[in-house]
């Protein structure tokens, strides 16, 4: 089940690359309609249905505008299609009939502003190739960046060449001693040689003593330490096919993570929410990280099978099994973590200590879920301290604030790093 | 106020030797090795060595091992209410035996964890019980039926529909006799009714293990309902016990416990409080709740009822109390109740027809009915008649009668004549069992048909007329079993499910599917305004009462036998339950069993060893008592309070082998000593003797297990001087002066530090503590605290994390009593943090004394150096929490797959050599925080409720933030209690979070001089 594999998209740039492109891009085309807002309103309300570059259940939406004859009726027909379907239009009614006669879901809540932000989105991503990649880091950079901090390996270089020095400096002292000695007749003893050298000896056994104890102390604290853990699942579910290629909210699957401790692995019902119409799979070709290729669409036909879908029948054909997933991210049992205190109070993106989960195939383990880790997030980490009320209890610290004696507050000043908010 | 002397048993009181020894040794343990020590071994150092080795290697391989790889299986289909992580809440009614609670079940991913009081009841107001606690964990009990069997053999329920449908259709016509406690539910009634209707004869026999026949039928006798009334001490001003444990055991506690403690809140602005007066044989926890309490012999209970009915001006002759302070007592409570007419209420415990016809006539002529006692909503909580029973029996060795039905009656365990019973059983042709385990009378049936346990069932309660509360399923049937009602429904050849049939019930009766939704939702179903108390004119037969009073034998013996509930175990149906049965008893703190309790001066004829240092030695001298023809084999142990010529016994014990592990084998049956007096049972007897056997057998005790050695930790003053001086109390708080204006950061040397949010706090009022337990076991549940088992209990290692210490003070015959709970202080300078050496237990930013599990690695100077002695450490591996195999410690089947299903998942479970204590459910506390946060408001107040604070039904425990002006909490320690308020061990300015607030007897302001009690004080550390 282990399977590691060196991962070279890492650290925390590519997060604030991706952040900076999905701020940038919005931007970049700014118009009265607010593609930033269309994309959160997409993603909530039409992403399982629609796609900008494909079809999915319902038509792909690049060029939607152009396609309609009237921006006004395709309101209406987003409110309620229905009601056009029953006007007789007949744009309308081909679209209906192609489609299978698959009714799109009323959306009476949307504005007009909203549909027409959603609108900008769409022809904002229109600009994309399809699969678009926003960011995508130059695995180079990365390497540089890592070899540049890391010195250690110069540092030992440095202390082997030294050492070597330090034992040649020894020993030619030890010579020419004797040769003084021998000079002036002074008898010395026959000289050692080093290896039996007591005071050698016991050097090499201290040093060896400190470098085994140290590799034994930090494996011992490594025990069951998982990062870049990536094991094989039973389906190869692709996070960057859902989350990055097709941009499915992370929350539509994991709906746990604002308002439970789990992010909640979904159930295959919220699977076959999307997959009763995707039947196949047309994206880029997937390969696991040995490089195996994998056909997408045999992998859907895998859902199927667990959860008992005749897709030619297009119906439920047999009682359904859940899927063992393995399972990635594993805390100790003495460990408390709650999904929404963070995503929810803290205000903190699934990224932070998922990855670029949107670029990865297989998921592995991003952070080291370390408490080092964690506790050294929590003394950096700003609390949302001004904008939530439940905070306006912390009178000293919002007066400290006032006296500019400090400028914001973090995690651990309301005592977010003491025990008992973790182990209990 | 002179500080009044408190001692937790009579070796304390008279300072012995043995204890001044077991004080001296208070944290020593002998190691748990059998060898005769390391030393003297012929080559320690060699097999130090290989020990050693060969411990590392195991250890290095154990943990080089790979790490596991664990499953994520999410469902296939999710249901929609449920959100892993997240709790769903159901309401459900406890209804056992007769009690009636409404419960609010806490669920987690399906899984019922915890059960909580329903506010919504205006009966119960969301309190709970140590037995409504615990039921939660008899739903996952290992010893219930799996399965449907027919012979002993595992059968399917069509097969058996089959054959008991064969059985009834051939019996001829002989009667059919279901056979229940008392059921509290009107759509069972209906169903019961539908079935037994369909044969000739048939009935319904309520038969109550424990009866209160003799009050059905006073009443029916004195107003001519046979029924319980309804009983509001919270009226009462003037409360008279007479042996009725109202607050422990009797009837329906949980209701009357909270009705009487609206009745003890008391502070400065308002100080008045009820007053209680309690005359009784053994030491309940009534009585050692109530203001004056007076002891007699079982024998004279009707004597004490009629020289009360005199003297409150009855028209009896009085007849004499040879004991002179009875006799005082009696005329005292006489004048209070008069005192307080119309506000007063006598009940008594007795079974006896004629004791409850005096009680009743008291009653009459102080007032009670209608004021204190509802006639016009009476109670349900018990049903059963004690002479259907013994026809029964009767008909039943006549060989007339077809079939029985059990329904959770069990009467081969508890009726007096089991055996008749048994033989009787033999003679029917037709036995059914629906109990939900193998116990006594289920192993004679030949059918056995389980039923749910209440969690998985739908059902309804009747608790009091008019007053309705629900059961729903909280959880799949995790077996084959089937609902009583549902089985009765098939047999009675209708084909509608319970459900359905309990649904259209109540959506015709409420009129809608929408109103039976709410009542769901809600629990309870009730007047939209209580109706107006009504009461009932009096028509007894006085004379005739006290004249069969008068001639009723009073026995030979010397001594007498009073036989008593338990307040964890009962009656004896949930005995199988680990957790109640290792709850200290409120009064002997003693676990796991029974005994026979005497008084000491009793405990000195058997032996002259026996005596002061008695309760020290976990070995106790075996008696054989003997009464009405029958003996058992006990412990003996002395209950200070106690009649000198009465031994106490408790039923619910001694249960057959398959009831379960926790129960089978623990006591002994006491049972047989009931007899029935032509009316009714009584539960005592007059002719006891007993003999020491010179066997010896453990009773694990708990309160010897620590001692604050005579530091003053308990503050009490009476009613007339609270008035007269409320400060009074705390007096010895103004020494805390001379170290400057502000104790907290005069007093020290330290920094003080500051809580900038919250801080949190609690308060524990000692008026309304009336030692019941609920917290002990409430906090069990929340906090997955461990179940170590009778040896380990004796051995100190329970591992509650909130005790309640009981103080006896005064005379040792006649002694007071008081309780104090005591858990984690949270002290703000707290002495455990200083010396841990590896910074295992520290402070939070919100005044919580944090524990680290995973830090500690078990020296236990934390617990050494805790002056409140609140820290348990893991002596043994009682979880699995290990990660070396085969180290687990369990005598209850705690560990089983089954039954580890009521862990609370918030909360880890403790491994080996690890300290804990009390966290002030944290858990709860960060859970509350959190939604204040997500919603983005300050947190509210009473948004977090400790466990404990929750199950308490008289709200003693109040817990908030004290940085919160606007707090409960805040107030109360500021603004309604500044006068008793105070902390414990205060001048050790370890400034803990908890505060206590001094007790209140409503009683004579004692004389001076009686205050010193004649015994050693000055060998105690002042």
């Amino acid at each position: 089940m282990y399977r590691r594999v060196s991962i070279l998209l890492r650290k925390h740039f590519v997060s604030v690359l991706i952040l900076c492109a999905s701020i940038v891009i919005p931007f970049s085309s700014v118009k009265a309609a607010d593609p930033a807002k269309g994309k959160a309103l997409f993603q909530t309300n039409c992403a399982s249905c629609h796609n900008v570059h494909k079809k999915l259940t319902g038509p792909a939406l690049a060029g939607v505008e152009d396609r309609w004859p009237d921006k006004k009726l395709l309101h209406q027909w987003i409110h309620n299609s229905a009601s056009v379907l029953a006007s007789g239009d007949k744009y309308a009614n081909e679209l209906f009939n192609q489609y299978n006669k698959t009714a799109m879901t009323a959306f009476p809540s949307l504005s007009n502003e909203d549909i027409d932000d959603i609108l900008a989105y769409v022809k904002n991503e229109e600009k994309n190739t399809p699969g678009g990649k926003t960011a995508v880091a130059d695995p180079n950079a990365n390497e540089t960046a890592d070899k540049g901090n890391d010195n250690s390996l110069l540092f030992g270089i440095i202390t082997l060449i030294l050492a070597v020095v330090a034992l040649i400096l020894m020993q030619i002292n030890s010579n020419l001693n004797k040769l003084a000695g021998d000079k002036e007749g002074v008898p010395t003893a026959d000289p050692v040689p080093f290896y039996k050298n007591k005071a050698y000896l016991a050097l090499i056994i201290l040093v060896l003593f400190m470098v085994g104890g140290y590799l034994t102390i930090q494996g011992a604290i490594g025990l069951g330490r998982q990062k870049d853990y990536m094991p094989e699942q039973p389906i190869f579910y692709s996070h960057k096919v859902h989350a990055g290629i097709n941009q499915i909210n992370c929350l539509y699957c994991h709906a746990g993570a604002e308002k439970s401790k789990h992010a909640m692995i979904p159930s295959e019902n919220i699977c076959m929410n999307c997959h009763k119409a995707i039947k196949e799979y047309s994206g880029p070709e997937l390969t696991t990280a040995e490089g195996k290729k994998i056909d997408g669409t045999a992998e859907i036909a895998k859902l199927y099978d667990y959860v008992g879908w005749d897709p030619e029948a297009g119906k439920y054909t047999k009682p359904g099994r859940p899927i063992e997933w393995t399972k990635i991210h594993n805390l100790p049992d003495h460990v408390y973590f709650n999904h929404s205190q963070h995503v929810v109070a803290g205000q903190q993106q699934c990224q932070t200590c998922h990855g670029a989960i949107t670029e990865m195939d297989e998921v592995h383990q991003f952070s080291d879920l370390s408490m080092g880790w964690c506790i050294n997030c929590h003394r950096t980490t700003k609390v949302q301290f001004a904008d939530n009320n439940y905070y306006s209890i912390f009178e000293k610290l919002h007066q400290d604030i006032k006296d500019k004696k400090i400028d914001s507050v973090t995690v651990e000043m309301v005592g977010g790093t003491e025990c008992q908010k973790c182990h209990y | 106020m002179e500080q009044k002397k408190y001692w937790k048993g009579l070796e304390e009181l008279h300072n012995t030797d043995a204890h001044q020894e077991i004080v001296k040794n208070e944290f020593s343990e002998e190691l748990p090795f059998e060898s005769e020590g390391l030393l003297n071994a012929t080559t320690p150092r060699r097999d130090f060595l290989k020990y050693l080795g060969f411990t590392t290697a195991a250890a290095a391989i154990a943990a080089s091992c790979e790490t596991p790889v664990k499953k994520a299986i999410p469902y296939v289909n999710k249901p929609e209410e449920i959100t892993p992580g997240v709790a769903n809440y159901y309401a459900s009614s406890y209804a056992i035996d007769g009690e009636y609670v409404p419960v609010v079940v806490k669920t987690r991913e399906g899984r019922p964890i915890k059960m909580e009081g329903n506010t919504l009841s205006t009966i119960t107001q969301g309190a709970t019980s140590a037995r409504v606690q615990g039921a939660v964990l008899s739903l996952y009990d290992t010893a219930r039926l799996r399965f449907p069997s027919i012979g002993g053999t595992e059968t399917t329920w069509a097969e058996l529909d089959k054959q008991v449908g064969a059985a009834l259709a051939g019996l001829g016509g002989a009667p059919v006799v279901l056979l229940s406690a008392t059921l509290l539910s009107p759509s069972t009634k209906k169903v019961i009714g539908e079935f037994l209707a369909k044969y000739p004869n048939s009935r319904h026999v309520v038969y109550d293990a424990v009866s209160y026949s003799g009050i059905l039928q006073a009443n029916e006798a004195s107003y001519g309902k046979r029924v319980v009334p309804s009983y509001h001490f919270e009226n009462a001003k003037s409360i008279v016990s007479l042996g009725a444990d109202f607050i422990g055991t009797w009837l329906n506690p949980v209701e009357y416990a909270r009705q009487f403690a609206q009745t003890r809140k008391i502070n400065a602005q308002k100080p008045e409080m009820s007053k209680l007066f309690a005359f009784e044989s053994h030491m309940s926890l009534t009585g050692a709740n109530a203001d004056e309490r007076y002891t007699h012999k079982p024998s004279e209970t009707g004597a004490v009822a009629l020289a009360l009915l005199a003297a409150v001006g009855g028209s009896v002759t009085a007849p004499a109390i040879a004991d002179k302070r009875v006799a005082d007592g009696i005329k005292k409570a006489a004048e209070s109740l008069k005192a307080n007419a119309g506000k007063a209420l006598v009940v008594s415990g007795s079974n006896d027809v004629n004791v409850q016809i005096i009680v009743n006539a008291i009653n009459n002529i102080v007032g009670a009915n209608g004021t204190t006692i509802d006639f016009a909503a009476p109670s349900n909580y018990r049903q059963g008649i004690d002479s259907d029973m013994t026809k029964l029996v009767s008909d039943m060795n006549a060989g007339s009668i077809g079939a029985v039905l059990v329904y959770g009656a069990n009467p081969a365990y508890d009726y007096f004549e089991s055996q008749k019973f048994a033989e009787g059983l033999k003679k029917v042709k037709l036995a059914v069992s629906f109990n939900d385990r193998n116990d006594e009378t289920t192993e004679l049936c030949k059918y056995i048909a389980p039923d749910h346990h209440f969690l998985e069932s739908w059902n309804d309660a009747e608790g009091r007329t008019g007053y309705y509360s629900f059961g729903q399923p909280t959880i799949l049937p995790l077996f084959k079993t089937r609902a009583i009602q549902d089985t009765l429904l098939t047999w009675s050849g209708n084909a509608t499910t319970w459900a359905d049939y309990l649904k259209n019930e109540w959506v015709s009766k409420l009129g809608g599917q929408e109103a039976w939704d709410k009542a769901l939702q809600d629990g309870v179903v009730e007047p939209a305004t209580a109706p107006a108390l009504g009461g009932a004119s009096f028509a007894g037969d006085i004379a005739g009462a006290a004249a069969k009073i008068n001639s009723a034998k009073k026995g030979g013996g010397k001594l007498e036998l009073v036989l008593y509930e338990k307040v964890a175990i009962g009656s004896g149906k949930l005995a199988n339950n680990p957790w109640l049965q290792e709850m200290p008893d409120p009064i002997t703190r003693s676990t796991w069993g029974n005994y026979a309790c005497i008084s000491n001066k009793l405990a000195k004829t058997y032996s002259t060893q026996l005596g002061d240092d008695y309760e020290i030695n976990v070995e106790k001298k075996v008696l054989k008592v003997k009464s009405n023809g029958k003996e058992i084999e006990l412990p003996l142990l002395i209950v200070p309070g106690i009649h000198p010529e009465v031994i106490a016994i408790a039923v619910g014990y001694g249960r057959g082998a398959n009831v379960g592990r926790a129960a089978a084998g623990i006591g002994k049956n006491a049972y047989p000593f009931v007899s029935f007096n032509g009316q009714t049972f009584d539960y005592f007897t007059t002719d006891a003797a007993a003999d020491a056997t010179g066997a010896k057998e453990t009773v694990a005790l708990t309160q010897t297990h620590n001692s604050y050695e005579g530091r003053p930790i308990v503050k009490e003053t009476t009613l007339e001087e609270f008035i007269k001086n409320p400060l009074e109390v705390n007096e010895d708080r103004r020494e805390l002066k001379k170290f400057g204006p502000d104790f907290r950061k005069d007093a020290t040397l330290y920094p003080n530090f500051s809580y900038p949010g919250i801080k949190w706090g609690m308060s524990i009022d000692l008026n309304t503590c009336f030692g019941c337990g609920a917290c002990t076991i409430a906090c069990q549940a929340e906090n997955n605290v461990s179940v170590v088992g009778k040896e380990e209990v004796a051995k100190a290692h329970e591992m509650h994390w909130i005790r309640i210490d009981r103080y006896f003070s005064g005379d040792e015959d006649n002694p007071e009593v008081v309780f104090q709970p005591m858990l984690c202080q949270h002290c703000d300078n707290a002495p455990c943090e200083n010396v841990c050496p590896v910074g295992a237990t520290n402070h939070s930013s919100e005044g919580i004394n944090q524990m680290a599990y995973n830090r500690c690695i078990g020296t236990r100077y934390c617990a050494n150096n805790c002056p409140y002695k609140v820290r348990r450490l893991n002596w043994r591996d009682w979880n699995g929490a290990d990660s070396f195999e085969n180290n687990l410690y369990d005598v209850a089947d705690m560990n089983d797959n089954l039954t580890r299903m009521v862990l609370n998942p918030d909360v880890v479970v403790r491994s080996r050599g690890v300290m804990e204590k009390c966290s002030f459910c944290v858990q709860r506390l960060q859970e509350a925080k959190l939604d204040a946060k997500k919603a983005g408001h300050p947190m509210k107040d009473g948004a977090a409720k400790t466990a404990c604070q929750q199950a308490c039904g008289a709200d003693a425990i109040v817990f908030g933030n004290i940085n919160d002006k606007n707090s409960e909490i805040y107030k109360i320690r500021n603004e309604q209690q500044v006068d008793r308020m105070y902390y414990v061990l205060e001048e050790t300015h370890v400034l803990p979070s908890i505060s206590y607030l001094a007790k209140i007897r409503n009683k004579d302001a004692a004389p001076k001089a009686e205050k010193a009690p004649a015994h050693k004080e000055e060998a105690h550390h002042a």
